[in-house]
């Protein structure tokens, strides 16, 4: 579903990507973990399409197709849905009108009529319950004067209405209570499928006691350096980063 | 660049065009003391230049220097009753009458279907009535003013609209301003007095448009509006009109105690438009909205003047103008709150909101308070910025292609004018016509 080969990217001029493979399939979750500043965010804004992160190397394919030619609205129409860290406030822009705007564009790139307001509302209603959101959110103005975890819900809401083939969560668990992350966490957990892939990027272990990962992944200067299964992220959470930078250290 | 007080082209066609009218005017009527003091005045002031504080930011040379042909008052309707239609933006409910160069084309316009409760037509039917000699040509002063002086010398036939006291009247007036453009420039005078009796309602809209495709047309329209104790207007003007117009306006309002006025300001069309508003709060309790929204591209050149005087105590005003400018367009606001010293316990506040889109494009902004009263609440903020990125990105990350990603957002900034405009119908149209420009 997808592949990164040797992805390197760099932002201001500076390198953050080094180098990094990493083989998503169908239905598989991967969990990114690393230290601060390994490049897990940049990783995020390089798979989505952020302009102001130059791609120096390497290729990303999805689906098929070379995804660092789309646009990212292409990339959003293809399948492609990030859970953005910090969710962007747009007042004046209902939830509602954002959603059916977004929904019937995906729809119509994929060559499908638009949904009316009746099946739109019949969606969103539908998909509100996964996230326990309160109807009356999707009258208020995109994420205007939400609470952080009232963001987050609202992230995995639209990743609820979009139905992507590829969720990327980039640290969805920050800011977020015990009651948040259950029930964020709920969200997700009702949306995987053998047909949709994840890639949750975080830095505590917490979240995949809640979002069991298939595989976990360090990242560390701009590369993978570790892989392994859910006990490697028991490992860190136990252990911290250090002893993998030594690793690193030793192997360069 | 006109100097202070060269009688340029148009100044001196305007003069022999107000020489021409006084010799036709009866001169025992109550107005023609004031006509001829509005002709000393403007041949005084001429047009004015950009040296004057007032006109620093506008370029007025295009209309100085060209020799335009009134409209006058002696001419054949070329609008019929179908083409009035097309500019309907009050809802279907609405009383629609076109003003053809300024003059009331009763062919066009249904005279028969004035609802109760209020009186509406010239000077030549209504200006016997004391409440006309009383204010009509009386709020608006020419001192100061060239653009006043100018279309109170040369306005023939004032459209005037009494609402009696305490009627309520629930349709929706509409007056539509066609400029019809022929071969040569043509000078419309355009003169509204609107009086709103005690304790009355109303609903009332002044629109803007060009008929035909011409010779520029410049507009003069000058509103008096009276609103009378414990009266509420909900007043809109909205210019829509061709990308040759320009248009300068003056808008004067007199408020009485307890009276409410909710007063917007669409600005999309036109190529020079300048509108002076001046708003007197001049008793207590009364409740002043004053909005604005100006949507501009190509070389457009939009400058609002308004002006909040507070004289008396416990008075509410609230005045929020928001524009998107995008190419080379040029926007311009400056808002003067004045709070007199009588005026404690005022309540004033003044937001200016704008959003570049292009590199060219400009805006400048001033907000002035002057407050000699020492008990208030005053507050203003005037912003300039670009579109949010952030934002953009977002919507698109979402599948949202980016050019209507821009138009949402651009949309979001300028809807909440537009959303508190209190009549649905016209809100809806408001927002049509903004999507329309937007897209």
């Amino acid at each position: 579903m997808l592949s990164i080969k040797n992805l390197q990217a760099s932002v201001e001029g500076r390198q953050i990507l080094n180098g990094l493979h990493l083989e998503v399939k169908p239905g598989e979750v991967h969990a990114i973990m690393g230290p601060n500043g390994s490049g897990k965010s940049t990783l995020a804004s390089v798979l989505a399409g952020r302009e102001e992160y130059e791609v120096n190397g390497g290729q990303v394919t999805f689906l098929g197709q070379d995804l660092l030619e789309l646009s990212p609205e292409d990339r959003a129409r293809a399948g492609l849905f990030l859970a953005f860290q910090y969710p962007v406030e747009i007042p004046g822009v209902s939830n509602a009108n954002f959603l059916k705007t977004a929904v019937n564009e995906v729809r119509k790139s994929r060559g499908l009529e638009p949904l009316d307001s009746k099946d739109f509302l019949k969606l969103m209603n539908e998909k509100m319950k996964l996230v326990e959101m309160d109807k009356s959110m999707t009258q208020r103005s995109v994420n205007e004067g939400f609470s952080g975890g009232e963001k987050k819900r609202n992230e995995i809401f639209q990743m609820a209405m979009l139905e992507p083939t590829l969720a990327i969560l980039d640290e969805t668990d920050s800011g977020l209570d015990i009651d948040a992350l259950r029930i964020v966490s709920n969200g997700v957990n009702a949306l995987r499928g053998k047909d949709r892939s994840f890639i949750v990027i975080t830095h505590y272990q917490r979240l995949l006691d809640y979002i069991v990962p298939d595989f976990v992944h360090v990242l560390y200067k701009g590369r993978i350096v570790k892989s392994g299964t859910k006990a490697l992220a028991l490992e860190l959470e136990e252990k911290g980063y250090d002893w993998i930078k030594e690793e690193v250290a030793v192997n360069a | 660049m006109p100097t202070l007080t060269t009688h340029t082209l148009a100044v001196a066609s305007f003069l022999q065009d107000a020489e021409t009218f006084a010799g036709r005017e009866d001169q025992n009527s109550p107005y023609a003391g004031l006509r001829e003091k509005a002709k000393e005045a403007f041949s005084v002031m001429g047009i004015p230049g950009r040296k004057q504080e007032e006109w620093k930011y506008l370029d007025l040379s295009p209309i100085a220097n060209t020799e335009f042909r009134n409209a006058g008052a002696a001419f054949d309707f070329v609008l019929g009753p179908s083409d009035a239609e097309s500019y309907r933006l009050a809802g279907k409910e609405a009383l629609l009458l076109v003003l053809e160069n300024g003059k009331l084309n009763t062919h066009a316009s249904p005279m028969e279907r004035i609802p109760a409760g209020i009186r509406i037509g010239t000077l030549s039917t209504l200006g016997h009535e004391a409440l006309v000699t009383e204010h009509l040509f009386r709020h608006a002063a020419v001192e100061g003013e060239p653009f006043v002086a100018m279309n109170t010398m040369l306005s023939h036939d004032p459209l005037i609209l009494l609402v009696e006291p305490k009627a309520e009247i629930k349709t929706p007036i509409q007056l539509a301003f066609v400029a019809v453009a022929g071969a040569d420039p043509l000078a419309v005078t355009a003169r509204v007095l609107v009086v709103a009796g005690e304790g009355s309602e109303c609903t009332v809209m002044e629109s803007y448009h060009t008929y035909g495709e011409g010779a520029p047309s410049f507009t003069n329209a000058v509103t008096e509006v009276v609103i009378s104790a414990s009266a509420r207007l909900h007043y809109t003007k909205v210019q829509v009109e061709s990308g040759q117009a320009q248009h300068i306006s003056y808008h004067k309002v007199n408020m009485a105690r307890d009276s409410y006025q909710h007063l917007t300001t669409l600005t999309l069309g036109g190529a020079l438009v300048r509108n002076n508003l001046h708003i007197r709060l001049d008793d207590q309790h009364i409740n002043a909205y004053l909005n604005g929204l100006y949507v501009m591209n190509g070389s457009q050149v939009v400058d609002n003047h308004t002006l909040v005087d507070h004289a008396m105590p416990n008075c509410h005003s609230n005045e929020l103008y928001k524009g998107i400018i995008n190419d080379r367009a040029q926007g311009v606001f400056n808002g003067k709150i004045w709070v007199r010293q009588d005026a404690q316990k005022t309540n004033a506040y003044q937001s200016n909101k704008n959003l570049l889109l292009s590199n060219e494009a400009s805006m400048n902004t001033k907000p002035q308070l002057e407050i000699f009263a020492d008990d208030v609440k005053c507050s203003h903020g005037a912003t300039t910025g670009q579109l949010d990125d952030e934002a953009l990105f977002y919507l698109r990350a979402r599948g949202i292609g980016e050019a209507n990603a821009r138009t949402l957002l651009n949309h979001a900034f300028a809807a909440d004018v537009i959303e508190q405009v209190e009549n649905d119908d016209i809100q809806q149209s408001l927002m049509h016509l903004l999507d329309t420009k937007l897209n």
